[in-house]
């Protein structure tokens, strides 16, 4: 079987300033990936770049065994939720049948099988009743639903998600977290950029513990050690002495 | 009514309405896609940029389209060049480019004199549309209303969330050029109708009335396209009646509407929002 991420040495800067250096990442399918790091440590930054939203300095990245290009139609991206304008006129239903237009191509619109598939990801998520509400009228938790739905109308291998558990209620979160498992257990592998380190221990099955460089990737039992995490956030936390917190 | 009768008497006057009722069909679309974009002084931008190109067509002896959506695109492009590889910023680039654009027409109008009116380019003079010009418009109102039929999906997707249209492969600048090819289409043909300076009102004033009655952007698109034909209308009647500048009827009348939808709308009115708010402080009141 083949990996599903294999990130070989890749280095990304920022007007000449370095955001991530010399990552190294082989993952397994049908694993969760989380990536945490202190603030700036480049975890945004590395997912751009696998998805190739920035381009890399060097080093090689390869996507369920092939390059992005190929394999474009596998992966499915949640970005960060305030990424959106929720003013924007559009649907519940609607911003989920989205996940459909990739595998449509130019010209085709979206057929009856299409919108009965994006509604069967909408009752995934629990949402089908808010199906004709403007994305806006939903609370943070449900928006954030709304678009794992159209992920999983995408019918991807590989998902990404940007930081999905921010301003959220904790029964969405549950519920993502269930769903994303699921996917897990059907042999898909997720990777989530994450911030609270409370609960890395229950949601993922690997973690990536990033600091511009990569400071330990494995089990969250190895990741999660305070030796591990003091040499990421040692910045950090020599704010917080300076402070007088502790 | 005389607008009537004059209608039915005179063929320049159907001329004229056939003309600004599908310039204000193709402005009211186009211009869905342009504020959702929050592009508006794009709009502009591309509508005063035209003019150096309008003016080169009629010395060369060419229709004005030509000229004019070759100068359009060349600053458009010139926008994003700038923004895209220095530290300035899209809205300081297109006011820049824009008016370096526009001055430069101001320039070759005077120094090749043309016959062409400056006045009538920057204001419109409906009542003096050629068939040619009618044809143009018919024609570029074809060409923009099936684009927007035929990439509808692609349009909404990268109006909405361009980040997810990349991943899955759109070429979202490709399709950012073209939406300005339009745009600059879109404004050729207004040209006769409002003329340069007040397309842009056409582009979004309709467009914004339809974003405040509805939540969808295809019932959007619909509907902001029969507010600009309205508008059209009711411009044109004011303008022929009171004999005052097409451009300038026409888009009060666009504001007008924009006013009533304004106050007046379902969901998203004033008024609406008003009562709203005083029922939840009576509702929370009795609690």
């Amino acid at each position: 079987m083949t990996h599903a991420l294999k990130i070989e040495n890749v280095t990304v800067s920022y007007h000449g300033r370095s955001a991530i250096e010399a990552i190294d990442l082989t993952l397994g399918k049908g694993n969760i990936l989380g990536i945490i790091g202190p603030n700036g440590a480049g975890k945004s930054t590395l997912l751009k770049a696998i998805l190739n939203l920035i381009s890399v300095d060097s080093g090689s990245i390869n996507i369920l065994g092939g390059s992005l290009k190929e394999n474009r139609n596998r992966i499915a991206y949640v970005p960060q939720r305030n990424q959106y304008d929720w003013d924007f006129p559009i649907h519940v239903m609607d911003a989920v049948l989205i996940g459909t237009y990739p595998s449509l191509g130019i010209f085709k619109r979206p057929k009856k099988s299409d919108k009965a598939w994006a509604l069967e990801c909408l009752e995934k998520v629990g949402l089908a009743q808010y199906a004709n509400r403007q994305i806006g009228e939903l609370s943070g938790g449900q928006q954030q639903r709304v678009f794992l739905a159209r992920a999983l109308a995408q019918k991807a291998d590989l998902f990404f998600l940007d930081e999905p558990f921010v301003g959220i209620d904790i029964a969405s979160e549950e519920m993502i977290v269930k769903l994303l498992k699921d996917l897990r257990d059907e042999g898909k592998t997720v990777v989530v950029v994450h911030h609270d380190l409370s609960k890395a221990k229950e949601y993922f099955d690997e973690l990536l513990l990033l600091n511009k460089q990569l400071v330990q990737f494995g089990r969250p039992a190895e990741v999660l050690r305070p030796e591990v995490m003091r040499k990421a956030y040692e910045s950090e936390l020599a704010f917080l002495f300076e402070a007088g917190v502790s | 009514m005389a607008f009537i009768e004059g209608i039915m008497q005179y063929d320049f006057l159907q001329k004229a309405l056939l003309t600004s009722v599908m310039v204000g069909i193709i402005c009211g679309a186009i211009g869905c896609f342009i504020i959702l974009r929050g592009m508006a002084l794009m709009g502009d931008a591309i509508s005063h940029a035209v003019l150096p190109g309008v003016a080169i067509s009629y010395a060369l002896g060419i229709n004005f389209f030509f000229g004019a959506v070759f100068t359009g695109v060349l600053t458009a492009m010139a926008i994003g060049f700038v923004s895209q590889n220095s530290r300035i910023k899209q809205d300081t680039s297109i006011g820049i480019m824009f008016t370096a654009a526009f001055a430069m027409g101001v320039i070759l109008i005077t120094v090749l004199e043309s016959s062409t009116d400056l006045y009538h380019i920057l204001f419109g003079n409906v009542l003096a549309v050629r068939p040619s010009d009618m044809w143009i418009t018919l024609v570029i109102g074809l060409v923009v209303l099936g684009s927007i039929y035929l990439f509808y999906k692609e349009l909404l997707v990268t109006s909405f969330d361009s980040v997810m249209a990349s991943v899955y492969g759109l070429p979202v600048r490709l399709i950012h050029y073209f939406l300005m090819a339009l745009l600059t289409m879109v404004t050729v043909a207004s040209l006769q109708t409002v003329g340069i300076v007040l397309v842009v009102a056409m582009l979004i004033t309709p467009a914004a009335t339809a974003y405040l009655l509805t939540d969808r952007l295809s019932t959007m698109v619909f509907l902001a396209s029969t507010i600009g034909a309205v508008s059209a209308v009711i411009g044109l009647y004011f303008s022929y009646t009171y004999n005052l500048a097409s451009g300038a009827t026409i888009v009060l009348a666009a504001t007008a509407l924009f006013i009533i939808a304004f106050v007046f709308s379902p969901k998203h009115g004033l008024l609406w929002k008003k009562i709203n708010s005083k029922k939840k402080q009576s509702e929370l009141a009795k609690l």
